[in-house]
């Protein structure tokens, strides 16, 4: 850490003009910014890389409370164990099922929102909208999972009620209990909780259009619609396609708390199960240290190539992030 | 001004009703929730309550106000909120504003540090570990410590320094300021807007976050109130279930502990967003730049 090395420099003759300092009495010479820096990485190296030495344990056979270097190494084992585990291919196919659903679903609603709202003329609507929308983005998982559960409850939840009432169903469905209706809920509550907030971006982007463009087009008879589509989508482009590429990095972030909240239900494991998930279950309630942090270590292997992956990606297309 | 074609016209009614329908859906849970939190419980669960209460009463709130249980929670919630955003906030600056120095010996390799930890982590079980052996288990502190240097807000901090006109910090040293001095007397003052918007996003993140304390404190006591929240509903979700498989499991599940009611649950839900609708009106002011440079985040 503290990479004060003690070492004189003998300036060897390559800087002439300048005689240079040793680097020790330079880094005591700038102690006030070392300082200032020093202690947040210590924080940054026990809350973040003290962790990953911890992840040795997953080639261990780990018991409680004993020291890391002093268990029995078993290789691959629990990976493998994992691998050929009958939860393997529910997992796997929840998590991937779950993210791709999101993407598919959560990616262009924003996009739409964004456009539409680009349409409104007046601005009092325009700006109740967005507050509106904008707002559960801001609330926890907790209270947005207990509106849900309260709108969907077989007690009189607003939605069977409706469709008690127009006639949809005869008997209140219990929607937060049945295997078949939790993706698309999960789904569902996700585009609904971030589609206000996912569209500022783009509307920050819409912002930046020329608008001789749309005077033009207008001029030359182009319809509203066509306007949307032939000039403003065309012009957000380049952020849209950022927002795609980085999409694959996170392919395997199934995500965590709206499954944990919105999946309370133990009825729903078969469906609900991500990789995150699984490894809170497995590693906190089941005490399965090695074999649950060889889970997390298998996704966060992939995640990192799959994100090193996207990056090169949007490197390639000339729209780098870093 | 060119008229709009009929063509036109419809299309903007489409977006109009299209936009007021998700309007609604995202405003009619809320006012639900607020009408069956001041709706009596008994009534409630008759059902049928819609856009406005039968019953109104007060009751709720003042059972939520006296239950000792979530006005602690709500406390907890509070202290680790604005000691969590203060101490976060100060150390990240710090932290930033030494990491925007050009003659920081090492800044490449503290980068590279910083850098790979939002890559690549040690992840949850030896995170647990970690926190277990640091003894903040059952502690206050583990809402604070752990999440005191956020490597993306030194980010976005060093940014906004490096952006600041050179001449200013050079004639503060002039006058004699210590780097440590520049910072707080140049440099914080000039940095309001940045401050506002990470310490907002970071006070909602403090305020709305519940798994730390369902994994880390097992103390009643040290539960902030988003984690209480999540144990009610997930009773109430255990209640439901089981009232739909027999009636003598209902009733011995009542005998055992009261059922939260739904009214108390809403009012409880109300209670527990209200600083979050209070400073929402800010926030807003905020959202554009937090989300430009949030975006590049993810």
């Amino acid at each position: 850490m503290a990479k004060a090395s003690a070492v004189p420099e003998t300036g060897s003759g390559l800087n002439l003009d300048k005689p240079r300092k040793s680097t020790f009495k330079r880094f005591i010479s700038q102690i006030d910014i070392q300082l200032m820096v020093l202690p947040a990485l210590a924080l940054v190296f026990v809350f973040s890389y003290i962790p990953m030495y911890g992840l040795l344990i997953s080639f261990q056979d780990y018991k409680m409370g004993s020291n890391l270097l002093n268990n029995d190494w078993v290789g691959f084992k629990h990976f493998i164990y994992f691998f050929n585990s009958p939860e393997f291919y529910p997992v796997m196919r929840n998590t991937i099922v779950i993210s791709f659903l999101k993407f598919m679903f959560g990616f262009p609603a924003p996009i739409i929102l964004a456009l539409m709202l680009n349409e409104v003329r007046k601005m009092v609507f325009k700006r109740v909208i967005q507050t509106v929308t904008y707002l559960p983005h801001f609330l926890s998982w907790v209270v947005i999972g207990s509106m849900v559960t309260s709108m969907l409850s077989v007690d009189n939840g607003s939605v069977n009620m409706l469709l008690e009432k127009i006639k949809l169903i005869n008997e209140p469905i219990n929607f937060l209990s049945m295997t078949e209706y939790f993706w698309s809920i999960l789904v569902t509550t996700n585009v609904w909780k971030e589609i206000g907030f996912g569209s500022i971006v783009y509307l920050a982007a819409i912002a930046g259009i020329d608008p001789h463009l749309y005077e033009a087009a207008s001029m030359d008879g182009a319809s509203r619609f066509k306007q949307m589509y032939l000039i403003t989508l065309p012009s957000i482009m380049p952020v849209v396609i950022i927002f795609m590429i980085l999409a694959i990095g996170s392919l395997l972030n199934a995500g965590f708390e709206d499954i944990l909240i919105l999946a309370s239900n133990p009825a729903l494991r078969e469906v609900s199960d991500s990789l995150d998930v699984y490894v809170v279950r497995i590693g906190i309630d089941n005490y399965r240290y090695s074999y649950a942090t060889a889970i997390g270590l298998f996704k966060s292997i992939v995640s990192v190539t799959l994100l090193t992956f996207a990056n090169f990606v949007a490197r390639r297309s000339g729209n780098s992030l870093w | 001004m060119i008229r709009d074609s009929i063509g036109d016209r419809l299309f903007t009614a489409f977006i109009y009703v299209f936009l007021t329908l998700l309007a609604f859906s995202t405003f009619y849970p809320f006012w639900n929730s607020i009408v069956i939190s001041f709706n009596t419980g008994m009534d409630t669960s008759k059902g049928g309550i819609t856009f406005w209460p039968r019953e109104f009463t007060l009751e709720n709130y003042k059972i939520v106000f006296e239950d000792s249980r979530l006005m602690n929670g709500f406390m907890i919630a509070a202290l680790r909120t604005v000691i969590g955003t203060i101490s976060a906030i100060l150390a990240t600056s710090i932290f930033a504003y030494g990491m925007s120095k050009r003659e920081l010996m090492g800044r490449k390799y503290y980068m590279i540090m910083c850098i790979v930890t939002m890559y690549f982590g040690g992840g949850l079980i030896p995170t647990y570990m970690l926190i277990k052996g640091l003894g903040l288990f059952n502690s206050f502190w583990v809402f604070i410590i752990p999440a005191l240097i956020s490597v993306w807000n030194m980010i976005i901090f060093r940014t906004f320094f490096q952006g600041l006109p050179q001449g200013l910090e050079e004639s503060a040293k002039i006058d004699g300021c210590g780097n440590w001095g520049t910072f707080f007397r140049i440099v914080l003052p000039l940095s309001g807007p940045v401050i506002a918007t990470l310490a907002l996003f970071t006070a909602i993140a403090h305020w709305n976050e519940w798994f730390v304390a369902s994994i880390y404190i097992t103390n009643e006591n040290l539960l902030p109130i988003q984690t209480v929240l999540r144990q009610i509903l997930f009773s109430n979700i255990a209640s439901e279930q089981i009232s739909n498989l027999d009636a003598g499991a209902l009733a011995r599940l009542n005998a055992a502990k009261t059922i939260t009611s739904k009214s108390l649950t809403m009012a409880t839900i109300m209670v527990a967003t209200l600083p979050i609708v209070c400073v929402y009106p800010f926030l807003q002011k905020y959202f554009v730049k937090g989300v430009l440079v949030g975006s590049l985040k993810e």
